[in-house]
């Protein structure tokens, strides 16, 4: 660009003319070295206060404190620990909290979810209202209240260990939590989970085989049936086989309370009922979505052809309403995992509530224990999204 | 011809028999719809055997066993009494004011009314005067609600004036000087910079004006009043972010587009508990000694900077469905990237995600809710914190204070759903020809 000569403004149209102020390529540049200038100035102006403040203060900063005893209990806990045990293990039970309720929750969120889904669209007068009821209730209440009132409202009025409701014999329900009878393995019981291990890569195995040679030779085979059933036989055979090398401890009432069996912790019941009930609420319209969005005149091709109503759904309703279904519905598994971090309000050793919450407070190291708490669900996050970003590529429709 | 012969031709219609009483009226519609096929017939009655099993006894609990007056608990543990009414009567104003003073609530009354005064309008889509009213209510409304909330008389030093008017001249001289030297006439852009300079001083004046209010403290303030605060100037202030990251991911400035993406991914990625113990916990960190924010204040700026991500990607899926020509006749006309976006495409992407940005709100309106973690205390903050009270302890006495603050949400979010749905096939029928 030549310099500027007399020009004004009003020639804003004349190359020569010009002044740099129209030029997109300066303006692009100021503008962009304006926005970093003010960003890098406002983060320095914080991370200043921050070191001072936390000198005055006579913080530590670092991350030392992840060595030192942490000196607190944890109420459920499926890595070894005790109250010995550094603040890195105690940040390891959070996480595996949290990863274990966000899993099951997705789990029963999604059965839930895809039931409620298509009973909405039933024919069924009866069944759509029930299941319009439920979506409207339970995804118009904020979860926090759902789940205080499933902690506070339901399970902590519970009759005490020995009142306890026994729904099924060993099976207790009391205001201490479900108490299950506990699963003890004998020499020999490994062997049915490698059984159930290789019946589930048979399985997968046999529905690869079974889709390539429908491609090649258009014959089928009942791949899902023999899939379940190999699941469910194999390691039942196994068990047989072995001797029976499990048994089951029952719980006994001691004194004021139950002596041995798994408790499931209330704590942990509410944030599961309330997370999936709520999370299936959203699913049900993500799945009512999606199938309405194939259109009908698929289903109408498909009967023209002479599919049967039930190879219409499997061949050419569902796959279609998948591709709908799944990206929503990640962002609702996300949702889940994320929400699942609401168990500080209800005392769930969490990941928040363990290491935002007792950890932070007794180190006082808040940033170090913030940044990481939130480093934690953005690469949950970021690693799913990208996981999405990559199967939406797989399945989208290749247009012209 | 002699039709008469033609035994077999009819000459007038055969007289008409009502259907068959199974398919007409009830009966009719009960075979067809709950009962056609013996699949269809078991689902019916587990249906209601599902509903036998659930609503007698839910009607019971809450209307029928439930007690209505009283003045304490010894009402409400009486052996099969129901749902305890008589605590949230006893309890109505703390859940909806708070503690705010017993003389001043007229002032949170006539904010309310003010905001429906605004809202109503802004709402119908055939009432006139759109910009005015929405004018009115993200200037006009923010203001008077601050004064009429906290009493306004904000303590304003003459210092924070000095450096308020040496700034304000220096972005002037600036401008100016950034005028003169690109040889652009110098008046237009001085003025508008005057204006803004003016505006915000203005806005201060105003807070600073005593007018006669009783200052009352945010520590005072609750229940629905605080829900209702903070989702409110939560989608208020994340409205205009939102408008900037949105216009930020999708800039061709790398560096710009760069930071847009990573501020919006970073506040989607993770959970609002998270950002309020961070604003709570972390803020006054960053702060210069002496500057305190207060607690309210501290879960606002978390809550705005969490839903303006939020904002941001419903305000970019509206202006990613403004088809190409747009943009480019608005570059066609010579029109400025700023003028563009404000005159063409801005008016035609927002109009679009309404139902997105009602949606959001929802979303925050039930968020707001956390907010009682980092010890505020909102309509659920309120109502677990009544639980304590020793006076109208009883087993009954939480289920009832849930089952009403659910009610309150869920009238709120419902509304707000079905206005959403409202707008969307409005604008959808637009669309279709």
């Amino acid at each position: 660009m030549t310099p500027v000569s007399s020009a004004s403004g009003e020639h804003a149209g004349d190359e020569a003319g010009t002044s740099w102020f129209y030029n997109p390529r300066v303006r692009g540049v100021v503008f962009q070295f304006l926005v970093v200038a003010a960003l890098v100035g406002v983060v320095a102006f914080f991370a200043y206060n921050a070191k001072t403040n936390l000198e005055r203060a006579g913080i530590a900063s670092g991350l030392g404190f992840f060595s030192e005893r942490a000196g607190f209990d944890i109420s459920q806990t499926l890595v070894p620990y005790t109250n010995d045990s550094t603040y890195f293990r105690a940040f390891l039970v959070g996480l595996v909290n949290t990863l274990l309720v966000a899993s099951i929750g997705i789990l029963i969120a999604t059965v839930i979810g895809f039931i409620v889904g298509v009973a909405r669209l039933s024919k069924n007068f009866v069944i759509r209202q029930l299941a319009q009821l439920y979506v409207e209730i339970l995804r118009n209440v904020p979860l926090l209240l759902q789940l205080l009132f499933w902690y506070k409202a339901v399970l902590s009025v519970l009759p005490s260990p020995r009142q306890s409701l026994e729904p099924m014999s060993g099976v207790f329900l009391n205001n201490r939590g479900l108490i299950l009878p506990e699963v003890i393995g004998q020499p020999g019981s490994g062997l049915i989970g490698y059984a159930l291990l290789a019946a589930i890569a048979a399985a997968f195995g046999i529905s690869r085989w079974a889709r390539a040679r429908q491609l090649a030779t258009g014959k089928q085979f009942p791949s899902l049936i023999v899939g379940l059933c190999l699941i469910v036989l194999l390691p039942l055979l196994t068990f047989f086989v072995t001797g029976m090398p499990v048994d089951l401890a029952y719980a006994e009432l001691k004194g004021f309370n139950f002596a041995g069996g798994m408790v499931v912790n209330p704590e942990f019941m509410a944030l599961l009922l309330g997370l999936s009930l709520y999370t299936a609420a959203f699913i049900a319209e993500i799945v009512r979505a999606g199938i309405l969005a194939v259109s009908h005149g698929q289903t109408e091709a498909a009967f023209s052809l002479g599919l049967r109503p039930r190879r219409t759904l499997q061949l050419v309703v569902i796959p279609q309403a998948m591709r709908v279904i799944i990206p929503p519905l990640t962002s609702q598994y996300l949702n889940l995992t994320k929400n699942s971090s609401l168990a500080v309000a209800i005392g769930y050793p969490d990941i928040v509530a363990v290491f935002a919450g007792t950890v932070l407070n007794q180190t006082g190291q808040a940033v170090e224990v913030i940044i990481i708490t939130m480093l934690v669900y953005l690469t949950i996050s970021l690693s799913t999204s990208a996981f999405m970003n990559w199967y939406n590529r797989r399945v989208a429709l290749v247009e012209r | 011809m002699d039709t008469g012969s033609v035994a077999y031709v009819r000459t007038e219609d055969a007289p008409q028999y009502a259907p068959p009483s199974t398919k007409t009226g009830a009966v009719g519609w009960i075979r067809d719809n709950l009962f056609d096929s013996v699949a269809n017939s078991i689902l019916t009655i587990v249906g209601i055997a599902i509903l036998a099993l659930i609503v007698p006894p839910v009607i019971n609990w809450l209307f029928i066993d439930a007690v209505y007056t009283g003045d304490s608990r010894d009402a409400c543990v009486v052996e099969g009494a129901g749902a305890c009414w008589a605590f949230v009567n006893a309890k109505f104003g703390q859940f909806m004011y708070g503690r705010y003073p017993l003389e001043e609530r007229w002032r949170v009354d006539l904010t309310g009314i003010l905001l429906i005064a605004g809202l109503v309008p802004a709402a119908i889509p055939q009432v006139p005067f759109k910009r005015e009213t929405v004018l009115y209510l993200i200037v006009v409304f923010p203001i008077a609600g601050f004064v009429l909330l906290t009493g306004g008389n904000v303590d304003i030093s003459a210092g924070f004036w000095m450096t308020y008017a040496a700034l304000s001249v220096i972005l002037l001289a600036i401008v100016a000087a950034v005028c003169v030297n690109a040889k652009i006439p110098v008046v237009r852009p001085l003025a508008g910079v005057a204006f803004g300079v003016v505006a915000v001083a203005l806005v201060f004046a105003i807070a600073a004006f005593d007018f006669g209010l009783v200052y009352v403290e945010t520590q005072l303030w609750g229940g629905l009043l605080v829900t209702l605060v903070v989702a409110i100037v939560g989608i208020v202030a994340s409205f205009p972010v939102g408008i900037v990251l949105a216009l930020g991911r999708r800039s061709h400035l790398p560096a710009v587009r760069l930071i847009s993406v990573i501020f919006i991914e970073f506040w989607r990625g993770v959970p609002l508990i998270t950002v309020l113990f961070m604003s709570s916990v972390m803020l006054p960190l960053f702060l210069p000694d002496g500057v305190n924010f207060d607690k309210l204040l501290r879960a606002l700026i978390g809550v705005a900077l969490f839903a303006s991500a939020y904002m941001a990607e419903v305000v970019r899926g509206g202006l990613q469905a403004i088809s190409k020509g747009q943009y480019e006749a608005a570059d066609a006309m010579g029109l400025s990237y700023s003028q563009g976006m404000r005159l063409i495409i801005l008016p035609q992407a927002l109009k679009l995600v309404i139902p997105g940005i009602v949606n959001t709100f929802i979303g925050l309106f039930k968020d707001t809710s956390l907010v009682l973690i980092i010890g505020l205390f909102d309509l659920l903050g309120i109502v677990t914190l009544n639980f304590s009270d020793a006076n109208w302890s009883s087993p009954n006495t939480p289920a009832t204070g849930f089952i009403f603050a659910a009610f309150v949400f869920w009238i709120f979010c419902f509304g707000m759903s079905r206005y959403s749905m409202y707008m969307e096939r409005r604008l959808h029928r637009g669309h279709a020809r």
